[in-house]
């Protein structure tokens, strides 16, 4: 973990000349001002946060930059120079590379291929293969960037798709790097991997803008930061001169907390237990193997570790999403697992559900929110009478919802994903909640939500638990696993590795268990 | 440029296939004039051929009804996220079935001969597409491959039935014998003429209204059942339905069963309501025209009504254009029908970003 106090990671030097400067650049999406007169200067050789809430207008802005927006007003210049950028080849010549939080690879070409990728060099690709090799070698050794350049893509975990990214970027000359949200899709140790590489990038001249919604990632690594807000820049300062709560405010216009509020928990009887579960994949590979643990009432229970190890499993079996290839799931004492009953029963038996990835699984993107707010509820009496759906009825439990968890704009007619992913997740929550489950199983509570929405949503799992209904939490952000659970369960390889009262709870105590090392499995 | 820049509403469901459609006419002109007749009175043959005379505006309904029901069956299909390429097929099948309520009980009352008919023809036409859709749901086998073999599967099957099983004896053409008399649809000129209106006759039948029933049922049951909704659910995100408990499966089977259903209606009009025989091919290719229809109608019943009217408008209207332009032949004319499928189906999205251009301007120099 990158540690905010790490002095080594900072600037040397004192800026010099902007690499990038933004004058006076306006956006509008319609009747939304996306960007509203913004203007930035990042010095060359330096790495520059760019931070805001999801909607402040980061990515608009950096869209522009990169050509797949042009500006309504403003002007853009590189190395003091004026730009036209109307397309991504125009940002390109500009000598500027952007990594996207969704990669732009393609899967099944090699690294190598997927680097030559609009850099072909003429008609045959063997010459621009050479080239691009060699060059290649030379980055990797250059920034520590190694790669193997003849895997398949989609077969390297994410921190390397990431790594092929930047490489991309520098092998077509980028002197300018925007790297949009990096560590989302990123574990601990790979963003760690990331900083470090970024670090190396700036000493040799690079200059890197940084856009992310996460502090610590920005007080970590960052010589400057800029504060975005609805479209407008707030604030800019030297890191070293804030905060990460002075930020946080910056952020939401208010003052937050950075931590979970909450009391002590008040366990009660066991709810569930989970005996022996193996989950296979489709391949037939067990991905979660002999997990035994038992959940009471009145608590909340998180699991922590690298993604991929087999949380996502865990909580899919547990939801009746995935069947279970052997053990038992016991529900107030009834086995569910035999039965292989799927999604649809395990929530009438009071399991509730927040997936883990919302856009792929909690939402229908094309569906208006309160259809997404009846998504699995649908043939309840309440929203369907003998086979017709209640619209009149849908409507106004939906602006019933949105109103008891602060869903802006309480709009029940308007598109999901109209909305933004802290406003998305409160409506997935409410649907979850409102039903009164006796178990709720909530996957990355706070992926892509905005402060504001954190706390809030934090509160809500902490009020469900104070209620005495159970709480399972899996997220790859330990400060929230930390923050939310009342034990710890840490998963490698399949396995539970270990147990970790919430309170007793630290960073590297969790860190090694994740790791693999100094496991004392619980029986 | 956005391929998928957002209209307002009054331009993406009118003006947008408006102004598709005259792009597609503006080519087919060129292309009349390159053969040396003259575009506009080209136009004008097509409008009048379509809707001139009583008797044309009957057959131009009469088309259009085939086109709702193959229509409606790819928009249903289509809501699950399955292209039904089979909508032919399931219509020949379907026929099938009307045909042999038609040959079977045509000696009874049409008050119970046409409701048998109707439902043995959705059931006949529900089964064939039940086939690729078990197929897809159990086996994940490609619903656009497997409709588009059963297609073939149903002509080479209807040819045999029709040449060696249901051939009237002692005839040469491969049809059957005429349908008794309770099989009739009564057309709509006999209807009106019993009212004491006096309206030319033309194939236009009853089961026009058969065909706005399903209209307002698919609309219905997509939008405002619990099924429906389940099934627009696994349209747009099958692991949202797995979440939600829906099982993706079950509903790919309701879906294509209905989507059968829907396309095996056509042979109520076509055999009931007008040919009272059953003969080799005479779905005539509605099958695929309903692809274009329900593009062009975005999948709605309203939509596709409307598209349909075009459709049956072209294709009666067309005919016309043949018959009195002797350079213009059938080939033109499914020539002006296929630019009208390119322009309003595979290439409905070229006028979209310049036309969100030019009106998102237009909408903020007020603001």
């Amino acid at each position: 973990m990158a540690d905010p106090e790490t002095p080594a990671l900072q600037a040397p030097g004192g800026p010099q000349g902007p690499a990038l400067e933004l004058v006076g650049i306006d956006k509008r999406f319609g009747p939304v001002h996306a960007n509203r007169s913004v203007s930035l200067r990042v010095s060359r050789g330096s790495i520059h946060g760019l931070i805001g809430e999801n909607g402040a207008g980061k990515s608009t802005l950096m869209n522009i930059v990169y050509g797949f927006h042009r500006a309504d007003s403003g002007e853009i210049r590189v190395n003091g120079r004026r730009v036209e950028i109307a397309r991504p080849r125009d940002s390109i010549g500009a000598g500027i590379g952007m990594v996207h939080q969704h990669f732009m690879l393609v899967e099944r070409f090699t690294v190598l291929e997927n680097v030559l990728l609009g850099a072909e060099g003429g008609r045959m690709l063997g010459k621009g293969l050479g080239e691009a090799r060699a060059g290649l070698e030379r980055l990797g050794r250059d920034y520590g960037l190694e790669v193997p350049l003849d895997a398949e893509t989609g077969h390297l975990p994410v921190g390397m798709q990431q790594r092929v990214e930047i490489l991309k970027a520098l092998h077509h000359r980028a002197e300018i790097l925007i790297l949009d949200e990096p560590t989302a899709v990123l574990t601990p140790a790979e963003a760690d991997q990331l900083f470090r590489m970024l670090a190396r990038l700036r000493d040799q001249g690079k200059t890197v803008i940084l856009v992310t919604h996460k502090l610590r990632e920005i007080m970590a690594i960052t010589d400057r930061v800029t504060v975005m807000r609805q479209g407008a820049v707030v604030h800019e300062t030297a890191t070293r001169d804030t905060s990460a709560k002075a930020l946080a405010e910056q952020m939401v216009g208010r003052s937050v907390l950075l931590r979970v509020e909450k009391g002590p928990a008040k366990p009660g009887a066991v709810l569930l237990e989970v005996r022996d579960l193996e989950v296979r994949d489709r391949l037939g590979v067990a991905r979660v193997k002999g997990a035994t643990f038992a959940l009471r009432a009145g608590e909340i229970v998180g699991i922590a570790g690298v993604s991929g190890n087999g949380q996502s499993e865990l909580i899919e079996a547990l939801a009746g999403i995935r069947p279970a290839a052997s053990g038992s799931i016991l529900l107030g004492g009834h086995d569910l697992a035999p039965a292989g009953s799927g999604r649809g029963d395990r929530r009438s038996q009071g399991i509730a559900h927040v997936p883990e990835d919302r856009l792929r699984m909690g939402v229908v993107a094309s569906f208006s929110a309160e259809d997404n707010a009846i998504l699995g509820y649908h043939a309840r009496p309440q929203f369907a009478r003998s086979g017709f759906l209640r619209r009149q009825a849908i409507r106004s439990d939906c602006e019933g919802k949105m109103a008891s968890y602060d869903v802006r704009p309480p709009s029940p007619g308007l598109r999901i994903t109209a909305f933004s992913g802290g406003n998305q997740q409160k409506l997935v929550l409410s649907r979850e909640i409102d039903c009164n489950p006796s178990l709720l199983i909530v996957g990355q509570p706070t992926r892509g939500v905005d402060i504001g929405a954190i706390e809030f949503i934090h509160g809500r799992i902490v009020a469900l638990r104070d209620a005495g209904k159970a709480v399972l939490v899996v997220s790859v952000e330990l400060d929230e696993i930390m923050g939310l659970s009342d034990r710890i369960l840490v998963m490698a390889g399949g396995e539970i590795v270990g147990e970790i009262a919430g309170a007793d709870a630290t960073e590297e105590a969790l860190g090694l268990l994740m790791a693999g090392v100094g496991a004392d499995p619980v029986k | 440029m956005n391929p998928a820049a957002k209209l307002p509403r009054w331009a993406e469901y009118g003006l947008l296939p408006l102004i598709n459609l005259c792009a597609a006419l503006l080519i087919s002109g060129a292309i009349i004039r390159l053969i040396g007749e003259s575009p506009w009175a080209a136009l004008k043959l097509m409008v009048s051929g379509a809707f001139g005379a009583q008797d044309s505006i009957g057959y131009t309904l009469f088309y259009a009804t085939d086109f709702v029901f193959t229509g409606l069956a790819v928009a249903v299909a289509f809501h699950a996220g399955l292209f039904n390429i089979g909508g032919e097929g399931q219509a020949y099948i379907g026929g099938l079935g009307v045909g042999l309520v038609g040959l079977a009980f045509g000696s009874w009352s049409p008050w119970i001969v046409i409701p048998l008919g109707v439902l043995s023809g959705c059931a006949f036409g529900a089964a064939w597409a039940f086939v690729p859709g078990w197929l897809q749901a159990r086996r994940g086998s490609h619903i656009v491959i497997t409709t588009i073999m059963a297609n073939f599967i149903a002509s080479a099957l209807m040819t045999y039935l029709l040449v060696n099983v249901l051939i009237k004896p002692g005839q040469q053409s491969p049809e059957t014998r005429e349908f008794g008399p309770g099989a009739a649809m009564p057309a709509v000129h006999d209807v009106l003429a019993r009212m004491g209106i006096e309206f030319a006759p033309s194939p236009f039948n009853l089961a026009s209204l058969l065909a706005l029933a399903a209209c307002l049922f698919v609309w219905a049951f997509i939008w405002r059942t619990r099924w429906g909704y389940a099934l627009r659910v696994v349209g747009q995100n099958p692991q949202a339905a797995v979440y939600a408990g829906i099982s993706p499966g079950r509903t790919i089977l309701v879906a294509m069963v209905l989507s059968g259903g829907l396309a095996g209606c056509l042979g109520v009009n076509e055999l009931m309501g007008s040919q009272h025989r059953m003969l080799l091919d005479f779905p005539g290719g509605a099958g695929f025209v309903g692809i274009a229809v329900a593009l062009m109608g975005r999948n709605h019943p309203l939509g596709i009504l409307a598209a349909s009217l075009l459709f049956g408008a072209l294709y009666q209207g067309g005919s016309q254009l043949s018959f009195d332009m002797p350079h213009v032949n059938r080939d033109m004319v499914i020539l002006i029908q296929g630019l009208v499928i390119l322009f309003c189906g595979a290439l409905e999205n070229v006028f979209r970003a310049p036309l969100a251009a030019i009106l998102g301007t237009a909408g903020r120099r007020p603001a």
